[in-house]
């Protein structure tokens, strides 16, 4: 039986923890911005102009059949070739959102369309402006239907986040590899580090399953 | 002056023409039924007065005024219309006094305070005063279609116009819609509606419309033309649905 | 520094096989492993299900990198002898495989509707009879897109295999890009290659979709 010893990684405490904040730094900033670029490219796909409407999908395909290690990498080495320089911990954003955004426009997209046109109209007759129709009616159902698609791709991005380590943005993964260096105790970092994230992730989901059940209380069909 | 003057109306989508030149006046306090063979643009011609569809030549006017095509002359329009379809629409994500007060609080009709009273006092008169807390979904049919024509009701329309709302429901249901229907119809509310409800049609209405192929074919009394139809169409119409 | 030549699109191309390998490799053993975690989570066995669930929402819940990681310096530790990195390598990717697949295939048996079973059971058939004849085949078809859509994620996610060193598709971008100094035409290049492969893949996956929408 081999023997593990993960006494040597409590002197390392702060790294950890120091990883997990910059790990929730990044997944938040990305699912932010990620979310606003979805909005934007959801909408655009629905009633943007044509060629927008094909720059959005390129968008959207590019980003979707490609690596993100590969994205990241663009953005942090190819970039500053052009005069835009990042830090780590900035190209990773960038990359992520970008890469969010991609998903969440076509998620937020099937949202907007899974609410049938005859509620639109309904509002409409009532003599209620666009917006109102759009915040209103439109938005509630549209985000129950697509919860548990947004909830489950914030989780692959938390997941996700690791890659920001190829860059070295100091988040959970890369302080990982630093401690390793460090201890020689390369299977119990690991084994720590993924218990970690198994525990993040498992909060998020119960905290989505709360809110879920919190706020989406009407009843459906079936 | 009558309340809706439709004026040799046309209407295509794409190369067929579903609206053949339609001209029909609604007086203020008239119940007028559609009726016609499916496909004979009936829903269509609803959907223009509402101006859920843009009409290609001709002229509707509401009021003595033409149908907006301003954003906000619609809205002004058509929170004096009220109209009802086949599918309730109710809003599955609130409750019923949410939905019916919905309208009437964003337009500022009313103020939260009184949009409490607003909400009993129309679904009183569709027989649901009982339902304020109830989502759509636990509902039946029919009384999802009530809380519709009360959803309207909230924004005291001037005409309310109905789109087969009983052709949906369950045939024990079809009753007590009706039966708001007809209450509507006492207290004087100036009413369009499509139905295939023959005997609404003959005893409620005080004008029936016969329309074919895009036209208005034949209109008149109801009890007159059910007695004693022009045209062919109407007479083989009317021997297919009465009972 | 030197030119980016010839050879080194046969770098590229030596390292494509790379990352078709450990598809393969994950998809040949995945593929069994996912089969036996969709039949267990919807079996009527208490304890299987709760296992085979806790396993999927365990390995849902750590990162890939994590997983690989874990492989690589675990299998060394828990064997107590060194294995090539293909065998770290493909493990991970082999139970990454199987957790994501299984846990579509489960969605595509549980919406075939429970009165199929019934059916079946009617005709008195055996439950392998009434999976091979009558929900397999119906589940298969329900899953086909999804699955498909999975296999662009694990060519995508074979990348990863770079950061313990295998010289994949990425890894040998990464060389030549710090061999070249020219790091736009490289990446690129390699992300033209990696849309080459998914991109037909996204498509076939979505019109596989919208037949069945359209079959509904
Ligand atoms: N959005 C549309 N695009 C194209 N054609 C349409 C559209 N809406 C209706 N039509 C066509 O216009 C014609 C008239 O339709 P309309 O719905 O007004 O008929 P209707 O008299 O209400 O029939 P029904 O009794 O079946 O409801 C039909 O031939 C229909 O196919
Ligand atoms: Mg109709």
């Amino acid at each position: 039986m081999p023997n593990f010893n993960f006494r040597p990684l409590w002197r390392y405490e702060d790294q950890f923890i120091d990883g997990v904040l910059t790990t929730l730094l990044l997944t938040v900033s990305a699912t932010a911005i990620g979310l606003v670029i979805g909005i934007i490219g959801a909408v655009v796909l629905r009633s943007g102009p044509k060629s927008a409407r094909i720059g959005v999908r390129a968008y959207i395909e590019i980003i979707r059949n490609t690596p993100a290690l590969l994205q990241i990498f663009i953005i942090f080495f190819v970039l500053p070739t052009i005069g835009l320089k990042f830090s780590p911990i900035q190209a990773s954003i960038v990359a992520l959102s970008i890469y969010f955004g991609a998903y969440a426009s076509e998620i937020l997209r099937s949202g907007l369309s899974s609410i049938p046109p005859s509620q639109i109209e309904a509002g409409l007759c009532l003599g209620l402006t666009r917006w109102q129709v759009l915040s209103r009616i439109v938005l509630p159902p549209a985000i129950r239907n697509i919860y548990p698609s947004i909830t489950s791709q914030f989780v692959l991005l938390l997941l996700g986040t690791s890659i920001a380590s190829q860059v070295s943005a100091d988040e959970l993964f890369h302080a990982a590899g630093f401690i390793d260096s460090r201890t020689y105790r390369s299977f119990e970092v690991y084994a720590l580090t993924c218990g970690i994230y198994f525990t993040l992730v498992v909060f998020f989901k119960i905290v989505f399953a709360l809110v879920g059940r919190a706020v989406f209380r009407w009843p459906t069909r079936r | 002056m009558a309340l809706v003057e439709i004026k040799n109306v046309r209407k295509n989508y794409g190369p067929l023409e579903v609206l053949k030149g339609v001209s029909l006046d609604v007086e203020k306090g008239e119940i007028v039924t559609i009726i016609g063979r499916s496909g004979s643009g009936k829903s269509t011609l609803l959907r223009c007065i509402n101006a859920l569809e843009t009409i290609n030549s001709g002229e509707i006017l509401l009021e003595g005024q033409s149908v907006s095509t301003s954003m906000d002359g619609l809205r002004q329009m058509r929170q004096k219309v009220g109209i009802v379809f086949q599918a309730f629409n109710l809003f599955p994500h609130m409750t019923i006094e949410k939905n019916v007060t919905l309208a009437p609080i964003l337009t500022g009709k009313t103020d939260k305070r009184g949009a409490k009273e607003l909400a009993f006092s129309v679904l009183e008169r569709v027989g649901l005063a009982d339902k304020l807390n109830a989502y759509p979904e636990q509902l039946s049919g029919g009384q999802q279609q009530r809380v519709a024509i009360a959803r309207c009701l909230a924004m005291s329309p001037h005409l309310m116009l109905f789109d087969e709302v009983t052709s949906a429901l369950d045939p024990e249901l079809v009753g007590e819609v009706l039966k708001v229907m007809e209450g509507m119809a006492a207290q004087g509310m100036t009413m369009v509606l499509v139905t295939h409800e023959m005997n609404f049609a003959r005893n409620v209405a005080t004008k029936l419309v016969f329309m074919h192929q895009g036209r208005v074919w034949e209109q008149g009394d109801p009890k007159t033309l059910f007695a004693n139809p022009q045209t062919p169409e109407l007479k083989s119409f009317i021997g297919h649905h009465a009972r | 520094m030197r030119q980016f030549s010839f050879s080194d699109l046969i770098f590229l191309a030596t390292a494509l096989e790379w990352t078709f390998l450990m598809a393969a490799i994950a998809l040949a053993f995945g593929v069994p492993l996912g089969l036996a975690l969709a039949l267990a989570r919807t079996s009527g066995s208490t304890v299987l299900r709760l296992v085979a669930s806790a396993f999927v929402e365990l390995i849902q819940g750590i990162p890939l990198l994590g997983l690989l990681m874990f492989f690589y310096f675990g299998i060394p530790v828990l064997a107590g002898k060194d294995v090539p990195t293909v065998v770290a390598v493909g493990a991970a990717y082999t139970i990454y495989t199987a957790v994501f697949l299984g846990d579509i295939w489960r969605g595509g048996i549980q919406a075939v509707r429970q009165a199929q079973w019934e059916a079946g059971a009617c005709l008195g058939l055996s439950w392998l009879q009434q999976f091979v004849h009558i929900i397999g085949p119906q589940a298969f078809r329900i899953a086909l897109p999804a699955t498909v859509g999975f296999l662009v994620q694990l060519i995508k996610n074979t990348s990863l295999a770079s950061v313990v060193g295998l010289v994949e598709l990425a890894r040998a971008g990464q060389m030549i890009s710090a061999g070249t100094f020219q790091p736009l035409l490289v990446y690129t290049l390699v992300a033209a290659i990696y849309f080459t492969i998914c991109f037909p893949l996204t498509t076939w996956s979505r019109t596989l979709e919208a037949r069945l929408n359209g079959a509904r």
